[in-house]
């Protein structure tokens, strides 16, 4: 059956595809987008020869001058030429990785508190609420401008770019899990509650025993959301703020307008839609590792 | 409950009861005002004593055991034991709750021994505690199980790891909010048998909730019979004077527990009758303060 669907999914796809002409050429069918991932494969290769060739050239003439005067200091550059699709998905996933790790790290301690915290709750809400709809591209230019101003260094350890793509992805994947967090938190089973304040554990032990183990499905399903939502916003916010990675290379693709081009978005959108499902299913059997009610954990 | 516990104790001289539950009112806040649940209930208990609390559903039996266990605090009076106030929970009352609340991620072992670590962290070395958990754990019967989760055993059995954790904390006073009550009935009577076994071992000091007439006859040494809410009171104490040990066996054909049951029945269907209209179509409306004081 699933194979049928598939199937009748490409045949309407190249059919329909025949049938739209844009100025940039046909629209690109399924052969055509399968074409396009094998010679976006050996343009990589291509590049990584080219690369090995320029390192080796630069360590022979680094040889050739010491050997003529033994005082010499070997200079070493880097390659400059540009990153390959396989280079950008990497950046990509790392740099959505960063992004969801550092709204993690604010969120699942915040959204605790909130939980516990009746009071803190209803005084954050409506902040939450407010921000939680924003749209990554309203943020974009915020965080950018925010970035140039404070981000000065000579020496930078990223590039601005990376970190404007990164704190915008954090901004955005944060309230899925603020909220979820606190919700699990605060919805836990009141006579497990009694039985903590009976035991008289102290705070640090009832989060550690109770309050995490309890919530930690609810904890979950809010990170997933998460990590949904962190790696659309990243497509997005990669394509305005010139982040070397998918987001880039569709929207250099699209600046560039070749015969070829639809076809080279159309691999990127495929490859996008595979990495956010595998993203998605690394979660789940990560929560399937971590959570005692294996009825929570469904697909 | 604002003295001291130094008045209460010039005030108590006369009496001195291990446990005192010291002339309670109970008021909860509700949109329309306050909901007296419990007026002026007053009991005395001493050590080694096993007391039942019986009444109808929504007497407020609960609300009594939650003040002496420190979970709420009475609105007027309180509680004094061995002559301290109460005004906290406490692992020296310790609480075995209806629906077990066992937590769900830890296996039998490991429930009793976050109690265990908690209360005697001090005082037992780890090879002290892990003697003392499995001596608890089979003191319920449990040990078959002792690394098994609440979701890989019945619901007799997880009650049973209830009482086990409870126990292991060496409570002054044990509280039991109808402990059987989700249980089916051969498995009550069989938690019964084992209860009393080990009350004659350990002789703890015992206040239950229950619903089942049987239950607190043979179990008890008092029984304490409420009155309906709101402002619900002790209506009747019932001393039980059988033998110890008792078999429920012999009991059915004792003429004075035969009377003792009557007059329990007697006071919930007869004095305290509560009015259900079963017949009629709609429900009847419950004044909306009542779910605060309504067992679970």
């Amino acid at each position: 059956m699933r194979k049928l669907f598939i199937t009748v999914f490409l045949f309407i796809w190249s059919i329909s595809a025949q049938s739209i002409h844009t100025s940039l050429g046909e629209f690109p069918g399924p052969n055509a987008v399968v074409k396009q991932f094998s010679s976006l494969y050996d343009e990589h290769v291509t590049e990584r020869e080219k690369a090995d060739a320029f390192y080796l050239r630069l360590e022979k003439r680094n040889a050739a001058k010491l050997e003529k005067d033994p005082n010499y200091v070997a200079k070493t550059r880097a390659y400059t030429g540009k990153e390959t699709f396989l280079d950008q998905i990497i950046t990509s996933l790392f740099t959505v990785t960063c992004g969801f790790l550092v709204a993690a790290i604010i969120a699942i301690p915040l959204g605790i508190w909130m939980g516990l915290s009746q009071r803190l709750n209803s005084a954050l809400n409506p902040i939450i609420q407010i921000f939680k709809p924003v749209s990554p591209l309203a943020w974009l230019p915020l965080v950018t401008m925010i970035v140039s101003a404070l981000y000065v260094s000579d020496d930078p350890m990223v590039s601005k770019s990376f970190l404007t793509s990164m704190i915008t992805v954090s901004l955005c994947s944060l309230w899925p899990m603020v909220i979820n967090t606190s919700i699990g938190v605060s919805s836990i089973d009141s006579d497990l509650i009694n039985v903590s304040k009976v035991l008289r554990l102290p705070a640090l032990t009832h989060i550690q025993k109770i309050v995490l183990p309890a919530s930690i499905p609810m904890i979950f399903t809010g990170m997933r959301l998460s990590f949904g939502v962190a790696w659309m916003v990243l497509i997005a916010a990669e394509m305005l703020a010139q982040n070397p990675g998918l987001g880039k290379f569709v929207w250099d693709e699209f600046q560039n307008g070749s015969s070829e081009s639809l076809a080279r978005i159309m691999a990127a959108v495929v490859v996008i839609g595979f990495i956010g499902f595998l993203l998605d299913r690394v979660m789940l059997q990560l929560q399937r590792r971590v959570s005692w009610d294996k009825s929570s954990v469904n697909v | 409950m604002n003295l001291t516990t130094e008045q209460n104790s010039n005030l108590n001289n006369t009496q001195n009861a291990f446990l005192d539950i010291s002339h309670i009112d109970m008021v909860f806040p509700t949109p329309t005002g306050g909901f007296t649940a419990l007026k002026e209930v007053d009991l005395q208990i001493d050590k080694g004593e096993f007391i039942s609390l019986i009444g109808h559903s929504g007497c407020g039996k609960s609300t009594v055991l939650n003040i002496v266990a420190g979970l709420y605090q009475a609105t007027k009076g309180g509680i004094l034991l061995k002559n301290k106030e109460v005004n906290e929970p406490g692992p020296e009352r310790a609480v075995v709750f209806q629906n077990h609340s066992l937590l769900p991620w830890l296996t039998s072992y490991q429930n009793v021994e976050l109690a265990v670590k908690q209360v005697f962290n001090k005082t037992m070395n780890k090879g002290e505690m892990k003697e003392w958990i499995e001596y608890n754990l089979k003191l319920v019967h449990m040990d078959h199980a002792m690394h098994k989760r609440p979701d890989e055993i019945s619901g007799g059995m997880k009650q049973r790891v209830g009482i086990a954790r409870a126990l292991a904390m060496q409570p002054e006073v044990l509280l039991m909010d109808e402990p059987f009550g989700a249980l089916d009935a051969l498995t009550r009577a069989h938690m019964q048998d084992s209860l009393m076994e080990i009350q004659n071992e350990l002789n703890n000091t015992v206040i239950m909730i229950t619903h089942d007439v049987d239950e607190s006859v043979l179990l008890s040494d008092r029984i304490v019979m409420m009155t309906n809410g709101p402002e619900a009171t002790i209506g009747e104490i019932l001393d039980v004077k059988l033998e110890r040990p008792r078999s429920r066996l012999s009991l059915a054909k004792d003429l004075e527990y035969n009377r003792l049951r009557s007059e329990v029945l007697t006071f919930l269907y007869e004095k305290q009758r509560k009015v259900e209209n079963i017949n009629s179509k709609a429900p009847i409306p419950k004044e909306p303060s009542k779910q605060l004081v309504n067992e679970k």
